[in-house]
């Protein structure tokens, strides 16, 4: 059963989530998308959007345990002499000599030359490719239409260097990014709900590199101010605190809950808190219920 | 004759009516309305619910379980609310093959957790379908970070399956009854 689906409805960072929570290991794939002329609707029965079919594949990124360790994709060089070039560890001269020299090796002996030659540190190919694999990442954070496909327990080739990235600074990081107003008031349609943090806070934010203003709204998480409260607190516009509040609920570092004081959705008629049927209910009903549907 | 109803909600095309129909004693009352031919939504099916379905379940003769589907498109949402009232317990249908509509979903839920805070579950509908996303996925997806929250595979055409959902909202109806007030 793999996870498929089309980044215009599920994005990169909200497959990298869901990659990061549930301690994927597998790869994932992003297509070119050709638009195929259909229409696809979206659960509201309304909004069309264009149905896009996969074409060829123009990135491959591998997980272990939920963390990114590979990444490549079309038209980003991923020659391990090419991501030291563009890091500042290898001039272009040194970057072509070995590029042609050692063409029959593979990172993983490449890597180990480079060391032994002093031309670079072990540390210097580690921050390298990771800052390669996270220039991937920020690229993809900004495609809107590419189908995907998640393969689970595929692992990468024995010949790549495994580079573990933790992704919770990446989806941070990334939101940073994202621009469209649209498509965080849809992500998080209601400012009147309150954040709350995770089981293991300590745990979750151990390794976690906050801005300031991350940080500045961090500090009024209580589970009781709202995020439209925690916004006015920090001077922040909607846009602003949708962005920051998006990033940290997609890094699993907070969750949004429904305080007692929440205005209601609006949507249908005027809406009027109900009492709970089920308080008029006797046990007696509900046991007789189970005992008809079991038998049906 | 004491009288109860669910409500199963969901996304439209989650397979609210199919869910009904496979455990309804009666002809489902469905209130469907054929979807123009011409609209690109005539290519996920032929009609669409417009106003309710509603199935029913005679427990006795003193108690009968009414189930009342919600229409699945945004303009008839109207009436959502008039249905959710004096509901025991909903189900929240999701199409576990349709990423684009995880976000429906998760608007509805949220919807009707406000209406009433009764006990509910999910159901990750089409489970048998190849590009099925499996239950856990889904529900870091629609953001059920309660545990409690029950999240079940689910194949709507499927008498079985279905049955399972309800007995697992009838459970949770139960726990909560029994939780210290």
């Amino acid at each position: 059963m793999a996870l498929k689906g089309n980044l215009a409805v599920f994005t990169t960072t909200q497959l990298l989530n869901l990659i990061n929570l549930s301690k994927k290991s597998g790869v994932l794939t992003i297509y070119e998308g050709h638009k195929t002329g259909k229409k696809l609707i979206m659960g509201d029965g309304l909004t069309q959007i264009d149905e896009v079919a996969p074409g060829k594949e123009v990135a491959n990124l591998n997980f272990q345990q939920g963390m990114l360790v590979f990444a490549q994709m079309n038209g980003k060089d991923g020659h391990l002499a090419s991501i030291l070039q563009r890091a500042g560890k290898l001039n272009e001269d040194q970057a072509r000599t070995i590029r042609e020299k050692a063409a029959a090796l593979n990172d993983k002996g490449l890597a180990l030359r480079l060391i032994n030659a002093n031309y670079v540190t072990k540390n210097d190919i580690v921050r390298s490719i990771q800052k390669h694999a996270v220039s991937i990442v920020f690229d993809l954070m900004t495609w809107k239409q590419e189908p995907f496909e998640f393969k689970e327990n595929v692992a990468p080739p024995d010949s790549h260097i495994l580079v573990p990235i933790d992704l919770k600074n990446v989806i941070i990081e990334g939101t940073r990014i994202i621009t469209e107003q649209k498509h965080l008031e849809e992500e998080i349609e209601n400012l009147d709900f309150a954040l709350k943090f995770p089981e293991n806070p300590g745990e979750k934010f151990k390794n976690v590199q906050l801005g300031t203003n991350e940080w500045r709204v961090v500090g009024f998480i209580n589970g009781k101010n709202t995020i439209r409260q925690i916004g006015k607190a920090c001077n922040m516009t909607d846009t602003e605190i949708r962005r920051i509040v998006y990033g940290l609920l997609q890094a699993g570092l907070v969750q949004m809950i429904r305080p007692q004081s929440a205005e209601q959705p609006k949507r249908g008629t005027d809406l009027k808190r109900q009492q709970p049927a089920n308080t008029r209910i006797e046990r007696d009903v509900i046991q007789r219920l189970i005992v008809k549907i079991k038998n049906t | 004759m004491q009288t109860v109803k669910m409500v199963i909600t969901g996304p439209f095309s989650s397979g609210k009516t199919e869910f009904i129909k496979s455990i309804s004693e009666i002809e489902v009352v469905s209130t469907e309305s054929p979807i123009a031919k011409d609209s690109p939504e005539a290519m996920e099916k032929a009609n669409t619910t417009v106003a309710m379905d509603f199935g029913r379940i005679t427990v006795d003769d003193d108690l009968v379980l009414y189930l009342f589907g919600t229409p699945g498109q945004r303009r008839f949402d109207f009436m959502w609310e008039i249905l959710a009232e004096g509901m025991l317990g909903f189900v929240v249908m999701v199409d576990s093959s349709k990423p684009e509509t995880f976000r429906e979903a998760r608007s509805i839920l949220e919807t009707f957790r406000a209406y009433a805070p009764t006990p509910y579950v999910v159901a990750a509908n089409k489970q048998d379908h190849e590009d099925a996303w499996k239950p856990e996925d889904l529900r870091i997806a629609l953001r059920i970070e309660d545990e409690n929250v029950k999240l079940l595979s689910c194949v709507a055409k499927n008498k079985e399956s279905v049955k399972e959902v309800l007995l697992e909202l009838l459970y949770s109806i139960l726990e909560e009854m029994d939780a210290p007030k």
